[in-house]
């Protein structure tokens, strides 16, 4: 194994900013736009989905070395229903209303492709330490990606923020940010964001170098 | 719920609950394979075959873990019988077709953590289909899927030649597409019953 280069805060940083699954990687895209029409939704989902990330990616890197090579692809995937079953059971102890609200996507978090791709991509080659930042810093970054989204949704289309009213009566909400259509249009301005944001920094960079070589 | 008529299951399930614009079941082939025309029908074709087998699978299952009762090993069994299927439209595709196989690629492996055929077996077993019902319901799901994949690809391919800002590229300019379908699509509420 090639000696590693970064260290577990590197690991842990990248997960919230540079590599944020939902923004800049687009992955798990399902339950993002599903559960994200209130930021309470959103939040609740945000973290089962990063429990699981992290649970999952300490197995998996713990037993990497155990995993015979043809049939990983099914052990994670078993792996990570298991835990997806934990989540289910739990939340439909703490709260009845949000696992009603939640409904069959808490059982959806098994196909997360964000889940199955840090696995695959990272917690199978890395130690456990390592593994375990970087589902920490995906797990957040996914919550937090998941909350600005439920946010905006919840605040334009029902002029309310975890259920407390913001503005005056005569607001009138956006049904629209509601519905489903509401999602993908919430998800694509933040790309759009994050897009313009990514091209203003790499002209300035450009800028930069052009100064220093003329 | 389980006395709908067929009808109304298969119109439910292919426009007014479509399972990608209504329940965003499936967003990742959707945005990943649809910006070519041909691929797009040929992976709704695989899809909905996948889920038609998965459909007929997890209502054995339910059955069988109704009578040993042990509802908490649903999600499991249904996602290694949804991965076995896969496995086996793999194999299938490979011998039969080898040009649709280098076609589809990566995405026929994807077709396991594709939600929507995990997201069908639970709706249907949540709803308690009969039979029958299972499998008109997997029909219209793969049906509604093809459509928006095929939709989206047609708009896709006529996107390429129009100019957008730079900033726009990509996939914000796809999920603003698909935000419009959707709202397309609302307009079948009612429809079905």
């Amino acid at each position: 194994m090639a000696t590693p280069t970064t260290t577990g805060t590197d690991e842990f940083v990248k997960g919230l900013w540079k590599e944020n699954p939902v923004f800049v990687q687009v992955l798990g895209m399902c339950p993002v736009l599903a559960v994200s029409n209130t930021a309470i939704n959103a939040l609740a989902m945000g973290l089962a989905t990063a429990f699981v990330l992290i649970m999952s990616n300490i197995v998996v890197s713990s037993l990497r070395n155990f995993i015979p090579k043809e049939v990983r692809i099914a052990t994670y995937i078993l792996v990570i229903a298991t835990f997806v079953t934990v989540v289910d059971y739990t939340i439909q102890a703490i709260s009845l209303d949000l696992y009603k609200a939640l409904g069959a996507f808490i059982s959806l978090i098994v196909v997360n492709c964000l889940i199955l791709g840090r696995a695959e991509a990272f917690a199978s080659k890395n130690t456990v330490l390592r593994s375990t930042m970087d589902g920490l810093g995906m797990g957040i970054g996914f919550a937090f990606a998941l909350f600005c989204l439920g946010a905006v949704r919840e605040i334009l289309g029902a002029g309310s923020l975890f259920g407390v009213q913001l503005f005056h009566d005569r607001f009138q909400d956006w049904v629209v940010m509601i519905l489903p259509s509401g999602g993908f249009f919430t998800l694509a301005g933040w790309l759009l964001i994050f897009n313009w944001v990514k091209q203003r920094k790499a002209r300035a960079v450009a800028l930069e170098l052009g100064k220093e070589a003329a | 719920m389980a006395d709908e008529s067929l009808w109304s299951i298969f119109i439910n399930a292919s426009l007014v609950n479509n399972f990608v614009l209504a329940y965003f079941l499936g967003i990742c082939p959707f945005l990943g394979v649809s910006s070519k025309l041909e691929t797009a029908t040929r992976m709704g074709g695989a899809v909905t075959f996948v889920m038609l087998v998965s459909s007929i699978c997890a209502f054995g299952i339910q059955a069988l873990l109704v009578a040993i009762d042990a509802p908490y090993l649903k999600l499991i069994s249904f996602i290694a019988v949804i991965a076995s299927t896969v496995q086996l439209v793999e194999m299938l595709i490979k011998k039969f077709s080898p040009a649709l196989f280098r076609a589809l690629g990566i995405f026929l492996p994807l077709i396991t953590t594709n939600c929507a055929i995990l997201g069908l077996a639970l709706f249907q077993t949540n709803k308690g289909y009969s039979f029958v019902q299972c499998i008109v319901f997997a029909l219209g799901a793969g049906t509604g899927f093809t459509l928006a994949l095929v939709l989206m690809a047609g708009l896709r391919e006529k996107l390429e030649l129009a100019e957008v800002p730079d900033v726009t590229k990509g996939t914000a300019l796809a999920l603003m597409l698909a935000g419009l379908l959707s709202v397309a699509f609302m307009g079948f509420g009612g429809l079905g019953g």
